[in-house]
This record gives structure tokens, C-alpha cells and sequence, in this order.
């Protein structure tokens, strides 16, 4: 018997998969900051490790709103009449055609003030900042796989008489996952490593940790070597995630 | 010509759609009536497919009216006027017409069961048990039933018209239409396709409608063939008369052109 939630089962092991490594990894990071090796650079880590934490966060929380940016934005350019239309390509043009920098500085320092004067903590701005940036991509990457859905799909679940929110959620969006996957995998670790710019707003990430640690005690070369293995080592089990994710899939095209 | 005439299971009143400059149904006025099997011959670009494609909503005609069982399509009744159909009245008219594809158009996502299921589940909210003994049943009768765990990706050209075909006959259609589903095939498949279609043809209650350039299929499983050309009905009646004795010169020198070869 074929198993009807097959998506589901999908992204629920990816899901725990991640939480797994990440748990690892958060273990081993307590286990270092505990018990410090003596030797340089190493001794340079309990320090480093005390960022681990917000990075992780604000990666989490930032992918969860840019997947769910992404695929409403992504579905309503695709689907939606031309006023939704409209709105949403102003939306991912401005968010894309400017610096992930500019609108972190935005979020935080412009919109407290009037007429705005919606103030947000630096974990909410980094966190809004980072899923509306890297969902404006994700939503140019869904609307792409969404049009390349044959039409003889859309003609089918017509004929079937599936009302058009079935017809994208049964139909369309679980093929498109197949082309949305390898992309969304990239945009993770975008925002993954995006992460380090909360840094200039005073949250402290592990690039936080870094520069207060070489401001402290200099010693820049390990400071930085340390920083770039801990990001590769956080961004490549995504890599392995998402690989592993798109080998589960049964059928062909 | 038809037995039920007054009471047509389909009717095109006055239908004209043009895409641009073509015309490619021009005030077409057409019955069919229930249980009718009628195949549209003619030539390439001459409309044929357009007849069912207006039928199944995925196009929107211009002008004129499209009744299906006594109810019209892509209208409905407000007072004593016709106004534009809403999404809700076109969806509750459309269930009584399936459709197969010449491209199949299965989900490649799905297996074949869940194909078959995927609609009657969800759309008519059949219990799912019931929804896949049906499936099963029909899967069988198109000769799949050790087929139900295959994606289409794993299936030949053959087996996933007849997929589709059980798809399509899961949804319960009063009217089936059939939209050139051998021309996509290989020549050596296309028999197996045919012998389901022509079985559901002998079994008799549902109405079909098929569009066609096998004309010996034609010939044996209609009640009436219609030869269609430039968006009109040039001639039909039954199958001996046109194919035998065509009375209207395009028709004649379109079979010339077609049973030579």
C-alpha cells in the first residue's frame, strides 16, 4: 500500500534529522565549554560556543519564517489575481534588489522611530529580517517550480474537479517540491551564514563572540579559524540533510 | 437520429470560440444524448478537441450556451436571465463530466491506486476504504489490478491511458470524453486502449464522446459520427452512412485522404 502522507514523513525526518545533529553538535559545545582543552586554539572555544546558541536561533527562526514566506509569496506571484500579484513582486524585487544589511539596519534602528515606531528586540528584528530576505528568494524559487509544473497537471485535477486550493496543495506544490528542494537547501545555509551580520546589532552570535574575543586578547588568525570551522560545521549537515532529503523521493517525472 | 432528442444529456447552443483570429467552433449547435456514443472526426485544427475541452471548462466559450444534463454550464439561472457561472454552480455541473487525455496527464507523484483514489477521497469525500476497493475494482477491469503500487514513471504508454481511463471512470461521469488517447501511443500499445474503451462502450449507460483518428475504432463503437470541419458540423449520422456513403464533398475526400494510406 502507498504511503499517502509520503511529503510529510519526509520533512518530519529531515526535521529530526537536523534537531539530531544540532543536539550532537550543542552536546559537544557544552562538553568544550565544561571542560576546555588546555591547548590553543582551543582554549579560544568556551568563549566562541557561548554565541552558539543565538546563531542556532535565529537560523531556526529565520528559516521557519522564510519557508512560510516563501511559499505563500511563491504561490500567490503564481496563482494570485494581478493585484496580489503586484504587491508580492514589490515585495521580494525590494527585498532582493537591496542589502540584507540595509534592511537588518532598517528593522531595527529606522522602524522604532515615527511614523512607524514599532520597536522590535534585536532577536525579533534579526529574525524578521533574515526570513524576509531569504524568503524573498525562496518565493522567486517556489513561483519558478510552481510554472514549470506541466499544464496537463492543472487540466487533469480540473477535470477531476478539484477546487484550485487542492489542486495547488495536492497536486502542484508536491511535484514542485522536486525542483524546490536543491535551491532551498542553498537558501538555508544563505541564512545560515547571513546570521553573522545580527553581530551589528548588537546580538551576541558567535561572530559577536569572535570579535569581542580579539578585541580582548587579539590572537585574530585562530579567533577567525575557529569561527569559519564552526560555521562549516553547522552549515554542512544541512548540505547532508537536504541531499538526503531529495534521495527519498520514489517516483520520477 | 438520437432516441431521447428532447431531452439531450448535452446540448451546444449557438457555441463560438475563437482563439484570435481562428475560429474554431462557429455557432455550433450539437446534442448528445444520454448513453450516446459519438465520435468527432476530422481534420487537424478543424475544432474537434476544442468541443471537448469547452465541455470539460478548461476553455471558456465566447458566446452561446452549454447544457449538461438539463442544467447550463458555464451559466446558471438567476430570475429568468443566464449569468456568468460561479465557481461553485461550474464545479457542481462539471461532476458530471471525466475526461481522458491524449497525454494522460496522471499525477507522477502518485501511484497508480492513489491516482485513482486521489479524486473520489478528496473531492467526493468517499470514505477512503470504499474509495480504494472501487479503485482496485476498476483497476482490475482495465487489466492493472497487479499494477496498484507502480508510479507512472514504471508504467508503459499503454498502462497509463488505462490508469487514467480508471481514474477518470472513478469520479462516476455521466458523459466521458476521450481526447485522442491513442495518439500519443506506440503502435503496438494502442490496441489494449481501445479494447477497454470499447468494453466501456458495450457496457452502455454512460454517454462518451470521443475524438478520434482511428476510424475503424470509429466505425465500430459509435452510434453517430460526427465529421467536423473549419468549426462546424459539416455532416453526420451513423457510422455505415458516413463512412460508407458520405454525401458532403469534404467529407469524402477527407476519408479519401485518411483510409488510403
Amino acid at each position: 500500500m502507498p504511503n499517502e502522507d509520503n511529503l510529510f514523513v519526509k520533512i518530519r525526518n529531515y526535521i529530526f534529522l537536523v534537531i539530531g545533529l544540532l543536539a550532537i553538535g550543542i552536546a559537544i559545545g557544552v562538553e568544550l565549554m565544561i571542560n576546555p582543552p588546555e591547548s590553543p586554539p582551543f582554549d579560544l572555544l568556551p568563549i566562541l560556543l557561548r554565541g552558539l546558541a543565538v546563531t542556532i536561533e535565529l537560523t531556526l527562526l529565520g528559516a521557519a519564517l522564510a519557508l512560510v514566506v516563501a511559499i505563500v509569496a511563491g504561490v500567490a506571484r503564481a496563482s494570485g489575481n494581478i493585484i496580489v500579484r503586484t504587491i508580492v513582486g514589490f515585495y521580494v524585487e525590494v527585498f532582493r534588489g537591496t542589502s540584507i544589511l540595509v534592511q537588518l539596519f532598517w528593522i531595527f534602528f529606522v522602524l522604532p522611530l515615527p511614523p512607524f515606531n514599532l520597536s522590535l528586540t534585536p532577536l525579533q528584528a534579526g529574525v524578521l529580517a533574515l526570513g524576509l530576505n531569504v524568503g524573498a528568494y525562496g518565493a522567486e524559487v517556489v513561483r519558478g517550480a510552481i510554472g514549470a509544473i506541466p499544464r496537463g497537471q492543472i487540466e487533469a485535477s480540473i477535470a477531476l474537479n478539484m477546487p484550485p486550493g487542492m489542486m495547488m496543495r495536492r497536486v502542484i506544490i508536491p511535484q514542485a517540491m522536486v525542483r524546490i528542494l536543491p535551491p532551498f537547501g542553498n537558501l538555508l545555509i544563505e541564512l545560515l551564514k547571513a546570521t553573522s551580520l545580527v553581530s551589528l546589532i548588537t546580538l551576541s552570535d558567535v561572530t559577536f563572540q569572535g570579535l569581542a574575543l580579539r578585541q580582548s586578547v587579539g590572537r585574530t588568525t585562530e579567533v577567525f579559524l575557529l569561527i569559519l570551522v564552526i560555521y562549516f560545521l553547522l552549515a554542512y549537515p544541512l548540505t547532508l540533510g537536504v541531499r538526503w532529503l531529495e534521495r527519498q523521493r520514489q517516483w520520477a517525472t | 437520429m438520437q432516441a431521447n432528442s428532447s431531452d439531450p444529456i448535452v446540448r451546444f447552443e449557438n457555441v463560438t470560440k475563437a482563439f484570435g483570429e481562428l475560429t474554431v467552433l462557429r455557432n455550433l449547435d450539437f446534442d448528445v444524448a444520454p448513453a450516446e456514443k459519438v465520435t468527432i472526426v476530422g481534420p487537424s485544427g478543424s475544432g474537434k478537441t476544442t468541443i471537448l475541452r469547452v465541455l470539460m471548462t478548461l476553455e471558456k466559450p465566447d458566446d452561446g450556451v452549454i447544457w449538461v444534463d438539463g442544467e447550463p454550464l458555464w451559466h446558471q439561472k438567476s430570475g429568468s436571465k443566464l449569468v456568468p457561472a460561479s465557481e461553485k454552480h461550474l464545479r457542481k455541473v462539471r461532476g458530471n463530466i471525466g475526461m481522458v487525455f491524449q497525454h494522460f496527464n496522471l499525477f507522477p507523484h502518485m501511484t497508480a491506486l492513489r491516482n485513482v483514489t486521489e479524486a473520489p477521497i478528496h473531492v467526493l469525500k468517499m470514505p477512503k476504504g470504499d474509495a480504494e476497493q472501487r479503485a482496485v475494482e476498476l483497476l482490475n477491469h482495465v487489466g492493472l489490478g497487479d499494477k496498484l503500487g507502480h508510479y507512472p514513471s514504471q508504467l508503459s504508454g499503454g498502462q497509463k491511458q488505462r490508469v487514467a481511463i480508471a481514474r477518470a471512470l472513478a469520479m462516476r461521469p455521466k458523459v466521458m470524453l476521450f481526447d485522442e488517447v491513442t495518439s500519443a501511443l506506440d503502435p503496438e500499445l494502442v490496441g489494449e486502449v481501445l479494447n477497454v474503451i470499447r468494453e466501456l462502450a458495450e457496457e452502455g449507460e454512460m454517454a462518451m464522446l470521443l475524438v478520434t483518428h482511428e476510424m475503424g475504432f470509429a466505425r465500430e463503437v459509435s452510434d453517430r459520427v460526427v465529421f467536423f470541419d473549419k468549426g462546424r458540423v459539416v455532416e453526420q449520422g451513423p457510422p455505415e452512412q458516413i463512412f460508407g456513403n458520405p454525401q458532403n464533398e469534404r467529407t469524402k475526400s477527407f476519408f479519401n485522404a485518411v483510409l488510403r494510406h
